[in-house]
C-alpha cells in the first residue's frame, strides 16, 4: 500500500493517509518462512546425530544451491531479489533433508538447481508453483541417479536390523515389520531427516501451535492413512499395521513439513481434507500394493497437481448464501 | 464459559486500557463550530437559516429532506459564519454551515436553549417515540449513521421480534461504548424499551463482547426484573459488532444474503443510539453532541468526551492534550474500518465514535510480497468469501468472476487484509471490484 504524506492544515505535521485496516497481525512473509526453518531445525540434528556431521555437506549443498539458483534466476531476469525472505532456504532444507545420507554433494546441488529452477522459478516463483519444489528436485534425482537414491547407510547406534535397508523396503521385499521404538527414536536406515519421529514431531509442534502449518493437512492425513491403512489391514493380514504406516518411512515428515507448503495446498477447509485423505490414500496404495516401497514423496506431487482443481470445487458456501 | 460468536473474524490487539478507565467528561464549546448537512446516510438536509443569523442551542438549522434524511440544529449559540464546502472527516469536501459561538455579553444572560419538550417516557406512544427520534435527527452511532427513525417505521408486512443493542464495540481501542454502559446503564435500558415499543417489540438483548465484565454486569443489573431483557455475553472478537455476526451470536439466524436484518425478525440498535433516544424522549434533547474516545498511543492524554457536534478534529485532539512527537496517523473511527485524515479542520459528527492516532512505528506499512495461498484470509473472512481470489479478480479486471464469487456480499471489515502475512490490500482490491461490479450490474439492469 502506498503511503500519502500531506501536510496537515495549518500544524505543519505530515500524516500517513492509507485506507482502512490501519492495524495488521504481527505475521509476514519472511516470518512465517524462517519459522519454517527452525521448525527443520530438529530434523538437521537428528540427521546429524545419527548418520554423522558428513550430512552437513549433503544438507548445506542444498541449501547453498537452492539459494544461489533463486538469486541468479531473479538476477537474469532483473527480478528484486528475494532470497531473504526464506522461501529458498526452505526448499534447500527439505530437499537435503530428503536425501538418503552420504548422498553425493554434487548430485545434491543439481537437485536443488532443478527444485528452484524447475519446480519454482519457471511457474513466476514464490506463491506460483504447482508442485512443491523440493520434491520436484527429489523426483528428478530419483530418475537421475536411481542407484545412489536408494543406497542407504545405516545409522550410528543402529540397532541390529535383518536387512541393511529401509524399514519400509523391510516390509516389501523381506516381510519384516520394524519395532516402534527405533521408529520413534529414528536409529533405522532411511532419508535424512525422516528417520525420526520425535524430531519431526518437535518441529511440526511447532509449526502448529504457531499457527504457520494448517492442523488440517496432518490431521486429514493422520485419519487418511488410519483409515485406508486400517481397512486394508483387516482385509489383508499379511499388510503393515496402519501405525507403522503412520511412523516408517517419511509419512510424518511429508505431513508436517511437504504437505504444509501453502503455495501447493488448498485454500479452503474442506479442500484441505480432501488433499489430505487423498495423499493418505496413495501412500497406502503404493506402499501396499506398489512396486515402490514408500510413496509419500509422489502422493504428495500427485495431489499438488489437484489442488487448482480442489479449489474450485470446494468453494466455502457465503454467509447468508441459500443453497 | 463457553461464550457467543460467529466462525471467522480476528483478534486485533484490543488497547481498550488506554482510554476505558476514563469517565466520560464534557468538552467546553470550541471556537467554531462546523455542521455538515449530511451527517447521515441519505439525502443532506436543507439549510434553513442564511449568513449572519444568531441561532441558539438546540435550533433546527437544516431541515430533514425527504424520508432518509435527518434534521441538523445548532449545538450552540452563536452567528452564521458561512455556508460552503467544508472538510469533512470521510476525505471529501462537504456542504456545511459555520457557526462562530458567541458568549453572552456582560451582564446578558444566554438566550434560552430550544430543547423539545420533555415526554413520559411511560406512556408515550409508539407514533410520538418516532416523531420525536425524526425531530431529534437521531442517527445510527455504529458507524454508517442511517437515520434511526427510518429503523423505526420497518415496512408493512415485516414481523420484528427482537431489538438488539449492539454493545460489542469489537473495535480495538475504542471505549466509547463500555463507559455508556458503565455510566448510563439506567439510560441504555429506557432508551432500548423506548425503541422496542416503537417497533411493538416484547423481546429485547444487548450483546456485549466479554473483554468488559464490568459492563456485562452493569447491565445485568440494569435489565433485572424487567420483563424480555436479556444481556448476552459474546466472545471478544472482530467483527462481532458487525450487524449480521451479532445476529448470528446472538439467536444463530443468518440475514440471507442481498436481505436486512429485519428480514430475519430483527432489528439492531447501537448503544449510543438507545441513549440518544432515551435524551430525546425524556429531556427533549435533540442531537447535538458527539460522545467519541480519542485515544492511541499518538495522543498524549486519551479521554472519553461529550463533544458537541461540529467540533474540529484539532479543537478535539487539542482538549486532550495533542499529539505526541511520533504521532504519524490520525483516524477518525476505528483503526479497522476508521478513515485516516488529512485535514485536521475535519469536524466531529453525530455518529463520530472516535479518533485513534498512531505513532510512526505504528502506521509503518509493510512490504507487499506474492500470495502464499496460505488460505488465512479464507480463514478470517466472517462471511466466508475468498478474499485472495476475489482481490486477484478484482485486479485482472474479471467481474463476471468476481460477482460469482459473491465479491457484491463483502462488508469491508478488512479483516482479510489484517491477517495477510504477505501484506497484500485485501479489502481495498475488494473495495474497488465490489464497486465496479455493482456499477456493471447497474448497466445490466439499464440495458434489459
Amino acid at each position: 500500500m502506498s503511503t500519502v504524506t500531506v501536510s496537515e492544515a495549518g500544524g505543519g505535521r505530515d500524516l500517513v493517509i492509507t485506507t482502512s485496516p490501519h492495524m495488521h497481525s504481527r505475521w509476514t512473509t519472511r516470518q512465517v518462512m524462517w519459522f519454517v526453518v527452525l521448525s527443520l531445525l530438529p530434523c538437521v540434528i537428528s540427521a546429524v546425530l545419527f548418520f554423522g556431521v558428513g550430512q552437513l555437506l549433503v544438507i548445506g549443498s542444498a541449501v547453498l544451491f537452492a539459494v544461489g539458483t533463486e538469486a541468479l534466476i531473479q538476477y537474469l531476469t532483473k527480478k528484486p531479489i528475494a532470497i531473504r525472505d526464506g522461501s529458498a532456504v526452505i526448499t534447500g532444507l527439505l530437499l537435503g533433508l530428503v536425501l538418503p545420507p552420504n548422498f553425493s554433494p554434487v548430485f545434491t546441488a543439481l537437485g536443488a538447481i532443478f527444485s528452484i529452477a524447475v519446480g519454482k522459478m519457471v511457474f513466476g516463483g514464490l506463491g506460483y508453483n504447482i508442485f512443491n519444489p523440493a520434491l520436484a528436485g527429489r523426483a528428478f534425482l530419483q530418475a537421475a541417479f536411481p542407484v545412489a537414491i536408494t543406497t542407504w547407510t545405516m545409522p550410528q547406534f543402529a540397532v541390529d536390523t535383518v536387512s541393511k535397508a529401509t524399514p519400509l523396503a523391510a516390509f516389501k521385499f523381506d516381510h519384516v515389520i520394524t519395532g516402534m521404538q527405533p521408529l520413534v527414536i529414528g536409529n533405522v536406515g532411511g532419508s535424512l531427516g525422516e528417520t525420526s519421529a520425535i524430531a519431526v514431531l518437535i518441529g511440526g509442534g511447532f509449526l502448529l501451535v504457531t499457527r504457520v502449518a494448517n492442523w488440517r493437512i496432518p490431521l486429514s492425513m493422520l485419519v487418511g492413512v488410519l483409515l485406508f491403512g486400517g481397512i486394508i489391514w483387516l482385509i489383508d493380514p499379511a499388510a503393515p499395521n496402519p501405525l507403522f504406516h503412520v511412523f516408517a518411512g517419511s509419512f510424518l515428515f511429508g505431513a508436517m513439513f511437504m504437505a504444509t507448503d501453502y503455495v501447493t495446498s488448498p485454500v479452503t477447509n474442506l479442500g484441505l481434507w480432501i488433499y489430505g485423505m487423498g495423499i493418505s490414500l496413495i501412500i497406502v496404495l503404493i506402499r501396499v500394493y506398489g512396486g515402490l516401497p514408500e510413496g509419500v514423496m509422489y502422493s504428495i506431487l500427485f495431489m499438488n497437481a489437484f489442488v487448482p482443481l480442489i479449489n474450485r470445487y470446494t468453494r466455502p458456501k457465503i454467509f447468508g448464501e441459500v443453497a | 464459559m463457553i461464550f457467543k460468536t460467529f466462525p471467522g473474524g480476528v483478534h486485533p490487539a484490543e488497547q481498550k486500557e488506554l482510554s476505558e478507565h476514563c469517565a466520560f467528561e464534557i468538552m467546553p464549546d470550541p471556537d467554531v463550530v462546523i455542521l455538515p448537512l449530511s451527517q447521515h446516510l441519505g439525502k443532506q438536509a436543507r439549510p434553513l437559516v442564511e449568513k449572519r443569523a444568531v441561532v441558539v442551542k438546540g435550533q433546527v438549522v437544516a431541515e430533514a429532506d425527504g424520508f432518509i434524511s435527518a434534521p441538523v440544529h445548532s449545538p450552540v449559540n452563536g452567528t452564521v459564519k458561512s455556508i460552503g464546502r467544508e472538510s469533512n472527516a470521510s476525505g471529501f469536501v462537504k456542504d456545511a454551515l459555520v457557526i462562530i459561538p458567541a458568549a453572552p455579553a456582560e451582564g446578558e444572560e444566554a438566550p434560552t436553549q430550544q430543547f423539545l419538550p420533555p415526554l413520559d417516557a411511560a406512556t408515550v406512544s409508539p407514533a410520538d417515540i418516532r416523531a420525536r427520534v425524526k425531530e431529534a435527527g437521531i442517527v445510527g452511532q455504529g458507524g454508517a449513521a442511517f437515520p434511526t427513525f427510518v429503523k423505526l417505521s420497518p415496512p408493512e408486512g415485516k414481523t420484528i421480534e427482537v431489538v438488539i443493542l449492539n454493545g460489542c464495540e469489537c473495535e480495538p481501542y475504542l471505549t466509547r461504548d463500555h463507559r455508556f454502559m458503565l455510566e448510563r446503564p439506567e439510560a441504555i435500558v429506557g432508551g432500548l424499551q423506548l425503541i422496542m415499543r416503537a417497533l411493538g417489540v416484547r423481546k429485547g438483548a444487548i450483546g456485549i463482547e466479554n473483554n468488559k465484565p464490568d459492563a456485562i454486569e452493569a447491565m445485568r443489573r440494569a435489565v433485572q426484573g424487567v420483563e424480555g431483557l436479556e444481556v448476552v455475553a459474546l466472545k471478544t472478537k472482530y467483527p462481532q459488532g458487525a450487524e449480521k455476526m451479532l445476529i448470528k451470536a446472538v439467536n444463530g439466524r443468518e440475514v440471507p444474503v442481498g436481505k436486512l436484518p429485519l428480514d430475519v425478525g430483527a432489528v439492531i440498535q447501537n448503544i449510543g443510539t438507545a441513549v440518544a433516544v432515551f435524551d430525546a424522549v425524556t429531556k427533549g434533547e435533540p442531537s447535538l453532541t458527539a460522545a467519541l474516545t480519542i485515544t492511541g498511543h499518538g495522543i498524549r492524554t486519551p479521554k472519553n468526551l461529550i463533544v458537541p457536534v461540529g467540533t474540529p478534529l484539532r479543537n478535539v485532539i487539542a482538549y486532550c492534550g495533542g499529539l505526541t512527537d511520533d504521532a504519524a496517523k490520525v483516524i477518525v473511527g476505528g483503526p479497522m474500518m476508521g478513515v485516516a485524515q488529512h485535514d485536521l479542520s475535519a469536524p466531529v459528527m453525530k455518529a463520530t465514535s472516535g479518533i485513534v492516532v498512531l505513532t510512526k512505528a505504528q502506521a509503518r506499512a509493510e512490504e507487499e510480497t506474492a500470495c502464499l495461498r496460505c488460505g488465512k484470509c479464507i480463514d478470517a473472512c466472517p462471511l466466508h468469501l475468498q478474499p485472495t481470489r476475489l482481490a486477484r479478480t478484482s485486479q485482472l479486471g474479471m467481474l463476471e468472476q468476481a460477482e460469482e464469487y459473491g465479491i457484491t456480499v463483502c462488508m469491508e471489515c478488512g479483516s482479510c487484509a489484517y491477517t495477510c502475512p504477505a501484506h497484500i490490500p485485501l479489502v481495498q482490491w475488494l473495495r474497488l471490484g465490489k464497486q465496479k461490479v455493482i456499477q456493471m450490474q447497474r448497466k445490466r439492469s439499464a440495458t434489459t
